[in-house]
């Protein structure tokens, strides 16, 4: 893959968006890997979170768009309680999913969903997952 | 004593058997349990956006529900809830610009001041109880059953509202000892079982179920022992499948800690509702002699 890295995007909004946000400074992270050492669903990602967080620090919002990591998330806060840098990378992902979402676009269609699997699951599984997955 | 109960969505419908067994064995140990007379959703998942307060109303609302009926502390069953209305409290305590936005924008109602605290059911066993007096009341010791204490994340993450240690949490395991069963500890104990996902990536969520059960398995537990009812419908709906696929594995009874402590303090085993659980616990428990009705 060929990455161009350019002050446009290194002082970009997209960076500005993320960190307001996340309440987070993306820059604090020094890739060490913990993150993504420790992360549950990191077996399902394109990329896994600490490549997240380094396209984020670099502005590069198509690359972290085209992986599916942001949507894999279960948000189990793992890896922001192993962060030897204190960065909440949990809140970094939402902020990002909230960058998509915001502009009206689902991840999830819920009248697609069958209705055996409405019967089947809890109500918190439903509720939980159109918040974090859908406008 | 009593004490304010939020229940929750999924308490009043998939996960009675928790709710249930809660309330008659709370009352075993001289604490009612007080539903709050109104509450609504808590959120579910708690918002990590910086920058909108619009999903913290349905938890502070709660909140407000719990002071207006006097009381200064709410206990939840439901590890979600827990999270979701502790960190509301604890976001809004510590941001007093963030109280009063919510504060104002919810006009018609009483203003929130941080004024209640928020617990799990396993603290108030173990901070206002105690497990020497949970042993005590004790009728029917769980002699010889193996349990693997499975916490899952809403407990323990984010730190600041863990009920316990973020990585060696004992608190459930206390519970089952003060209750005379074997603890199991497996290295699965605090690992996420990809919560909300299994509306979006089922099999995702499949292949977590399978690598958390099949290790409490490994560890030769007979059941696993959790409190959240996404975590028992994630572990529990998944293991038709693998009994089918899976020559070697035959399923393990999952139930909530409250079924045991029921069990255990001999109550009638109907406050169970063993119906609901995905895998019968009941061919077990019998086979240990420990359903005495």
């Amino acid at each position: 893959m060929r990455t161009v890295i350019s002050t446009e995007t290194l002082y970009s909004d997209f960076v500005k968006k993320v960190e307001a946000i996340s309440e987070q400074t993306l820059l604090s992270c020094y890739q060490c890997g913990k993150c993504s050492a420790g992360c549950p669903m990191s077996f399902a990602m394109d990329l896994l979170p600490n490549q997240i967080i380094r396209l984020a620090q670099l502005g590069l919002e198509d690359d972290i768009a085209k992986a599916n990591t942001i949507w894999i998330c279960a948000s189990c806060i793992t890896c922001s309680v192993r962060c030897p840098k204190g960065v909440d990378l949990a809140r970094v992902m939402e902020a990002l999913r909230l960058i998509t979402s915001r502009k009206n676009i689902d991840q999830v269609q819920i009248p697609e969903i069958p209705k055996e699997t409405i019967a089947q699951l809890p109500q918190l599984a439903m509720v939980g997952g159109f918040r974090k997955l859908t406008a | 004593m009593n004490l304010s109960y939020y229940p929750g969505c999924t308490l009043k419908t998939k996960a009675k058997n928790a709710e249930d067994s809660a309330i008659a064995s709370l009352a075993a140990l001289g604490i009612e349990l007080v539903e709050l007379p109104r509450w609504n959703c808590c959120g579910t998942v708690y918002s990590f956006a910086g920058d909108e307060e619009l999903h913290q109303l349905a938890p502070v609302r709660n909140l407000i529900r719990v002071k207006e009926t006097g009381s200064d502390k709410v206990v939840t069953i439901c590890s979600f809830c827990y999270n979701t209305l502790k960190r509301a409290d604890l976001l809004v305590t510590s941001n007093p610009d963030k109280m009063h936005t919510i504060n104002t924008f919810m006009e018609e109602e009483i203003d929130y001041e941080g004024d209640v605290e928020v617990v799990h059911l396993l603290e108030v066993l173990r901070d206002d109880i105690g497990w020497e007096s949970i042993t005590e009341k004790v009728q029917v010791p769980l002699t010889g059953l193996k349990v693997a204490p499975y916490y899952g994340c809403t407990l323990l993450r984010p730190q600041d509202i863990a009920i316990d240690d973020v990585e060696r949490p004992t608190i459930m395991g206390d519970l089952l000892k003060a209750l005379g069963a074997d603890v199991v500890d497996f290295p699965y104990a605090t690992e996420c079982c990809g919560s909300y996902q299994i509306i979006s990536s089922p099999d995702f969520v499949s292949q977590r179920a399978w690598d958390i059960l099949s290790s409490a398995v490994r560890r030769k537990a007979d059941a696993i022992v959790l409190s959240c009812p996404l975590c028992d419908a994630n572990l529990g709906q998944t293991q038709q499948e693998f009994i089918q696929k899976r020559s070697d594995f035959n399923g393990i009874p999952i139930l909530y800690f409250t079924q045991l402590l029921a069990v255990a303090l001999g109550l009638d085993p109907a406050v169970c509702r063993f119906e609901l659980n995905y895998v019968d616990p009941r061919p077990l428990l019998e086979s240990k002699e420990l359903l005495r009705h």
